[in-house]
């Protein structure tokens, strides 16, 4: 817009060509900057990927490339000689095999064409590049998945995913339906200390609850994970709140002037309605719960075989860390589920933040 | 749900003297009906537990040694202040604040004003690329950067190597370690990012346009348009800001766990309190150290709401 205007206030300016280019030039300019912005912002992705896939030993082999590799080799009469970048005087490059080495001078073969007689080449091989090949280990996702034993961390990580989105939704759906259509005496003081909860330190009610669930046997199982999602959250209150208001009052005045009760209205006029940030409320809680480090290390330290995904790559990496290439691996394995979710329900994510971000 | 009612019989009382129609109580009911799980909630998980905290802080309550819980009257706030550790704690937590809140605020705001930029094609496809790495877990987050910022072989490193820069050892320096903590923090920007576009695009086309009739330039325009009309999502980052910062600690944790390697950098304030709570089992101390957290974090709360009318713009939201 700006530049539009900037353009049409010099229009006395020589060129026209020029003048009308310049829009298009400022577009592709600020386009292509943040492109390679994003670049930098997603290049950790390609690092994983790439070490993932690597070989144990090319992490550290000097002149190694960046993407998973395996150095050539040509077999000649039985015996394995490592294919060099070797360059000759009239400039090309021929990838030879190197059949013997010497100091300043060394014997090459070329492999395509192994039956004539050995290149003299002269020169120190050792400043010669090795000739490499895109070579994937596949075989480090498979061996990641076995060791972390996924199936078993899938099933924990999804049952108290599920069943905390479950909860969540059930209540914070009850509780936001309630603030957002019924007149309560003191409603506007219990929506304060709702919100005002949100900048309550974990810490001050960790430490009692703790404690309590300590003592009813609770630690230890997924129960601390699960059952507090059953009595509603500030966040997710204030979300489905906004989005009822904005659903017009005439249609559930019809209903109970059609004899509907409160929880039917709810049923059948609000929740139709409200599809969409209610399968926001679902989906983040169970990327929220998928992602959680903190809750389950405090509450099932000591039982491995109830632990979710986040502890099992954590404990996996704290042995593995001599291999950055099995890390990497399952660093993968951990964050494919969330990554998928979001780009198939991308639209949601991004309603749910957008429409808190409204408000505030 | 009985409990939720009879915790409300004063209101209910109240109501008689009022003398409400039949049908409005019944509507009240109904109301305090669907609040009711998130009422026994709040009883249950937030107010019981912030009380037991404050009983908690005035006793040597030890989950191993239970049986010998005493009072010790003001002992655990005293031993708070005399805490060496303690006392470095704090220092390591305010260091790093001053250095990651100034920069949590402004990157959402740069990244918000790249994306709402009226030059750039292909907004829905940069936002969705930016917001994406938020919803990666954490503890994947950290070792990928812990990978890509590795002293030998991370990609950080060997560009620095290519074009010539010292390479220094981000995770093992204590002069590193805090840029490195606050990369892998951004990379969690997405959400705070799109409330800032969110409140970019509300902001009314007419008051760029008065401003450029009044010849302001690009800059000017987004000294004194865009950031008045966006301080309320900022004023609200920041508040998240302190709030989150005060109880950092899961990164390093992951990534150092909890060594507060290299040089003490990482022996923030929170990683001491889960220590003494679930490492030493010393809930006493542990709930006294919440609680100092608790009215620090309300009272820098206050004080950020009172500075609040001399720079957030409210005007927008009337009604």
């Amino acid at each position: 817009m700006t530049a539009q205007t900037k353009t049409s206030r010099s229009m006395h300016s020589s060129s026209v060509i020029a003048q009308r280019m310049r829009p298009f030039l400022a577009i592709a300019t600020v386009t292509l900057f943040t492109l390679m912005i994003l670049m930098v912002w997603l290049s950790p992705f390609g690092y994983m990927v790439a070490t993932g896939l690597k070989d144990r030993k090319m992490i550290t082999e000097q002149g190694a490339p960046i993407w998973p590799a395996t150095p050539t080799t040509f077999t000649y009469e039985g015996k394995d000689y490592p294919i060099h970048l070797v360059p000759t005087e009239d400039g090309t490059i021929h990838r030879w095999a190197i059949f013997k080495k010497g100091r300043e001078e060394s014997l090459f073969i070329d492999p395509e064409n192994p039956e004539a007689e050995p290149i003299q080449w002269t020169g120190r091989w050792r400043t010669l590049k090795r000739d490499w090949k895109f070579s994937p280990k596949w075989g480090n996702f498979t061996r990641a998945w076995e060791e972390l034993g996924m199936p078993l961390l899938l099933r924990n990580t999804l049952v108290i995913a599920i069943t905390g989105a479950i909860g969540t939704l059930l209540s914070c759906i009850a509780v936001a339906y309630g603030f957002s259509r019924f007149r309560i005496p003191g409603k506007n003081i219990l929506f304060m200390i709702l919100v005002s909860t949100m900048i309550l330190p974990t810490f001050v009610t960790l430490v009692p609850t703790y404690v309590l669930f300590n003592q009813i046997g609770w630690v230890g199982t997924w129960l601390p994970l699960i059952v507090p999602h059953f009595f509603a959250n500030a966040y997710n209150v204030f979300l489905l709140r906004q989005f009822f208001m904005a659903i017009p009052r005439e249609l559930d005045e019809a209903a109970m002037i059609d004899g509907a009760g409160p929880l039917r209205t709810l049923i059948s006029i609000i929740l139709p309605q409200a599809i969409p940030v209610i399968v926001s409320v679902g989906v983040l809680h169970i990327v929220w719960a998928w992602n959680d480090y903190f809750m389950p290390l405090i509450y099932l330290a000591t039982k491995p075989k109830l632990q979710p995904i986040s502890i099992a790559i954590q404990n996996y990496n704290a042995l593995y860390f001599a291999q950055p290439h099995m890390v990497q691996a399952s660093s993968l394995l951990g964050l494919v589920l969330p990554v998928v979710l979001f780009f198939a329900a991308q639209r949601f994510f991004m309603q749910g933040v957008v429409f808190t971000g409204v408000e505030k | 749900m009985s409990t939720a009612f009879s915790g409300f019989s004063l209101k209910q009382l109240r109501l008689k003297k009022t003398k409400m129609s039949k049908l409005v109580r019944r509507e009240a009911l109904w109301g305090l009906l669907f609040l009711s799980p998130w009422i026994v909630g709040f009883l249950l998980w937030t107010f019981l537990p912030m009380v037991a905290s404050l009983i908690f802080s005035f006793t040597n309550f030890s989950l191993i040694y239970p049986g010998e819980t005493q009072w010790v009257g003001f002992g655990n706030y005293i031993k708070f202040l005399k805490d060496p550790i303690v006392g470095m704690s704090v220092k390591v937590s305010l260091r790093f604040a001053l250095i990651a809140v100034p920069i949590g605020i402004i990157q959402p705001i740069l990244m918000a004003a790249l994306l709402n930029d009226g030059r750039l094609r292909g907004k829905r496809f940069f936002m969705t690329l930016f917001y994406m790495p938020y919803i990666v877990p954490l503890v994947s987050a950290v070792y990928i950067w812990a990978g890509v910022m590795n002293d030998q072989t991370g990609w950080i490193n060997m560009a620095l190597r290519t074009v010539g820069f010292p390479a220094p050892d981000w995770l093992n320096d204590p002069t590193w370690i805090y840029p490195a903590l606050i990369i892998v923090g951004l990379w969690g920007v997405g959400d705070m990012m799109l409330f800032h576009v969110a409140a970019m695009q509300g902001i009314p086309t007419e008051l760029y346009d008065a401003a450029r009739v009044d010849g302001a330039g690009r800059i000017a325009s987004f000294r004194h348009i865009t950031l008045p009309m966006i301080s309320p999502v900022i004023f609200y980052n920041l508040i998240l800001s302190v709030i989150g910062i005060v109880q950092y600690f899961i990164i390093p944790f992951v990534l150092k766990g909890g060594s507060g390697e290299p040089g003490n950098t990482t022996r923030f304030y929170a990683m001491q309190l889960y220590k003494e709570a679930f490492a030493y089992s010393e809930m006493g101390y542990a709930a006294t150290m919440a609680w100092i957290l608790f009215v620090f974090v309300l009272i820098m709360t206050v004080v950020l709401f009172a500075t609040a009318k001399y720079w957030v713009y409210y005007a927008a939201e009337e009604g």
